[in-house]
């Protein structure tokens, strides 16, 4: 009862200690692991905190990778306060990059203003992304099929979708070895913050964390919503529409992906094609779980997960360890924070258990590796 | 304050000394200054490095240089074609000092490449895939090979092993590099039996080891008895194949060891040979071009050695093939030619050589494929 009132007022430091503590430990199991196949966790550290942390260099490296991130993460914490899992990131991510393309090409062809092009990108890859988990919401809603599910085959959907598009109707005839779109003109581009060298995604990706838990936590919109995640049928009883709110929330969850493809088009690659899938979409339901599905944690550890791939690099040069580790930690993580999740509720664990507070486990464990 | 007017009156003293220095070190090529002949190479792969393909075959590359006195080495695998790839490569010049940087996957060159190119010009970038056009950064390079010329060999000698005169083919997609090696294996096997199909299946992506798995059985089931492929790799359809009793021929790289009875040869790429002479050209300064190119003769592309059950017949004609190749005298893509809808797409008389621009837009499949472009 009491981890109720917490999670409601103070969402934020909670989530944050618990998820610092399964990073903690998960560094320390990784460790173990590292040792095992022969190479010091101490380089392994150190190199880590350089790749990704180090300097002003490897600082944007690292949140140049976390801004997708920022935006997938969001696709599914946003349905997940309505109690829904949606992973279908990918998907909108990928359908959101290539409306963004359509849309961007066209406009750019009648030399609109830039601002325009960017702008009217940004709404069609937002509306394509909002439409794909709107539909998984609305399936749910409608006809009682399982989100997770339909999300998921909705993903693969989208990416064959874009296959068929840019290898058939929008495929630039010069684009001979990896079939493309036309590339958009430079001035349609979008730009890096001023003095980095990383892209306005990063802005936008922020944004959006900020604004969507403003929303969540802060509005009666968002009180309705979380209520429907706490309890459909009390939400009914209490008169909420909650078709309404779930359209809403799962469109909201898909515009950010869908805003993250577009940033991908317009920032990165410059057209869309096969790369626009590139997974994204799935790192991102990892952010989201990491962060228990709160936008505001959301950002911190996007810049985590950002690092750990920022630094992947350099552990195979140096270390000549295989890319996989990487995946191994991140593996490790995943495990470790949901374990974490039940030590934290500790409703179905015997008494003794019941008894360690996870702040208290994380100071032990934190102490332990000193 | 004081810090910057030091390092002022140092950079000033230095340019001073520069200056002096100046002619004793013109001879030197401008943005290559190497610090006592020792070079930082740095290569980016897609995907695994012992992925007995397309991956392995660079990284074989990377092993030959490895070999040289004052090259040092690092690798990073499994880089996708995003902004990591862009900040793989800024990563390896900023904290491991590279100087040069093979990028090799067909999809690194456009944006990635030409972006950093322009950022970092004392870098030199050699990326796989023949992509660079003119007005494009001068310190990026880009090279290729004619590798359906040991498709065609590759097709000569499955042309003699096959029983049932049906040959299978999986490839990615229909793009002009793979239409190439399925028309150029085609034609060598039907030099040696014009009755010989070979049925093609797309997998739709690079790396799709469950489909590469479904079409190698399904073509098994259909009595196909050799079977070759263009994916990223070839492991397990080769695998499959061997498990089946068919014979295959390899891509990329050699993958004799995963099919000791059914390997006959394979269309391997040469990259311990070449990039050491690039690594050369660096540092002697010398000029490397910007579109580099070659066959067999060129050493860029080889075959893989025949496996025991390849009979003298086929050794002959292929090894007769092979020497006119590796000449120079025998085009492959030589008129009439017919795609497999009954269109003339070369005519009696053309000769397609291996440089002419005509191939690299090949949109067709020849008479004896069975199977679509779209």
């Amino acid at each position: 009862m009491n981890s109720d009132l917490v999670l409601r007022f103070g969402a934020g430091a909670k989530v944050f200690v618990v998820s610092l503590f399964a990073i903690v430990l998960s560094l320390i199991v990784f460790g173990i692991f590292v040792v095992l196949s022969g190479v010091n966790p101490l380089d392994v550290y150190r190199l880590m905190y350089v790749g990704a942390f180090g300097s002003w260099f490897s600082w944007q490296n690292t949140l140049l990778r976390s801004a997708p991130l920022l935006l997938t993460a969001l696709c599914t914490a946003l349905p997940a306060q309505m109690g829904m899992v949606i992973i279908g990131g990918e998907g909108a991510f990928v359908l959101g990059g290539l409306a963004a393309a359509a849309a961007g090409l066209l406009l750019s062809d009648m030399s609109v203003p830039a601002l325009i092009v960017q702008g009217a990108m940004a709404i069609a890859g937002m509306c394509a992304g909002g439409a794909v988990i709107a539909s998984a919401g609305a399936l749910r809603h409608l006809r009682g099929v399982n989100e997770t599910i339909s999300s998921l085959l909705l993903s693969y959907i989208c990416i064959a979708v874009l296959n068929q598009m840019v290898e058939g109707p929008m495929r630039d005839p010069t684009s001979l070895n990896k079939p493309s779109t036309r590339a958009l003109p430079d001035w349609a581009m979008l730009g890096n913050i001023p003095g980095m060298d990383i892209h306005v995604g990063l802005i936008f990706g922020l944004l959006f964390c900020l604004a969507t838990y403003m929303l969540m936590f802060h509005t009666t919109f968002g009180f309705a919503a979380r209520m429907v995640g706490g309890n459909v049928r009390a939400a009914r009883m209490a008169g909420l529409p909650v078709g309404r709110l779930i359209l809403i929330v799962t469109f909201l969850g898909g515009a950010a992906a869908g805003l993250g493809g577009m940033v991908e088009v317009a920032a990165v690659q410059g057209r869309a094609n096969a790369t626009i899938a590139s997974g994204y979409g799935l790192t991102g339901i990892l952010v989201a779980f990491l962060a228990r599905q709160n936008p505001l944690i959301v950002i911190p550890v996007a810049i985590l997960l950002g690092g750990i791939d920022a630094s992947g690099g350099l552990l195979q040069r140096r270390l000549d360890m295989p890319d996989a580790s990487v995946v191994v930690l991140q593996g490790i993580i995943f495990v470790i924070l949901l374990a974490s999740e039940s030590v934290q509720e500790g409703i179905n664990l015997p008494g003794w258990f019941r008894g360690i507070k996870p702040r208290s486990s994380a100071v032990a464990v934190a102490e332990g590796a000193e | 304050m004081s810090n910057k007017l030091e390092i002022s009156r140092r950079s000033l003293l230095l340019s001073g000394a520069v200056g002096a220095a100046g002619l004793a070190v013109s001879s030197l090529p401008f943005g290559r200054a190497l610090a006592a002949g020792s070079l930082s190479v740095g290569f980016i792969y897609v995907g695994p490095r012992d992925d007995y393909g397309y991956n392995q075959a660079h990284a074989q590359g990377a092993v030959a240089l490895k070999k040289l006195p004052g090259v040092k080495v690092t690798e990073e695998e499994r880089v996708p074609e995003t902004v990591d790839v862009e900040k793989t490569m800024e990563s390896m010049i900023n904290l491991d000092g590279a100087k040069l940087i093979f990028p090799t996957s067909f999809g690194y060159f456009d944006p990635y490449v030409l972006k950093l190119a322009k950022k970092y010009p004392d870098v030199t970038f050699m990326h796989c895939g023949g992509l660079w056009k003119e007005g494009e950064p001068d310190n990026a390079h880009s090279y290729f090979g004619y590798i359906d010329e040991a498709e065609y060999l590759s097709g000569i000698v499955a042309g003699h092993a096959t029983k049932s005169k049906k040959l299978g083919f999986i490839a990615a997609k229909p793009i002009p590099q793979v239409l190439r090696n399925i028309n150029a294996f085609t034609l060598g096997a039907r030099s040696v039996d014009p009755a010989i199909t070979t049925q093609v299946i797309f997998t739709g992506d690079w790396s799709m080891p469950v489909k590469e798995a479904e079409a190698t059985n399904s073509m098994a089931d259909q009595g196909i008895d050799v079977v070759t492929c263009h994916v990223d790799s070839p492991k397990v359809i080769v695998e499959t194949a061997e498990k089946r009793g068919m014979f295959t021929t390899g891509y990329h790289a050699n993958q004799a060891a995963l099919a000791p009875k059914g390997y006959l040869t394979g269309a391997e790429w040469n990259w311990e040979a070449l990039y050491p002479s690039f690594v050369a050209d660096v540092l002697a300064g010398t000029t490397i071009p910007h579109l580099v190119r070659g066959g067999l003769k060129e050493k860029i592309v080889k075959t893989s050695p025949y496996g025991a059950m390849v009979g003298a017949a086929a050794r002959k004609q292929a090894d007769a093939v092979k020497a006119q190749l590796e000449a120079g005298t025998f085009v492959i893509f030589k008129g009439p030619i017919k795609d497999n809808k009954g269109n003339t797409v070369i005519a009696a008389g053309v000769s397609q050589g291996q440089t002419d621009i005509a191939l690299e837009s090949m949109s067709y499949l020849v008479e004896g494929v069975i199977g679509s472009t779209s």
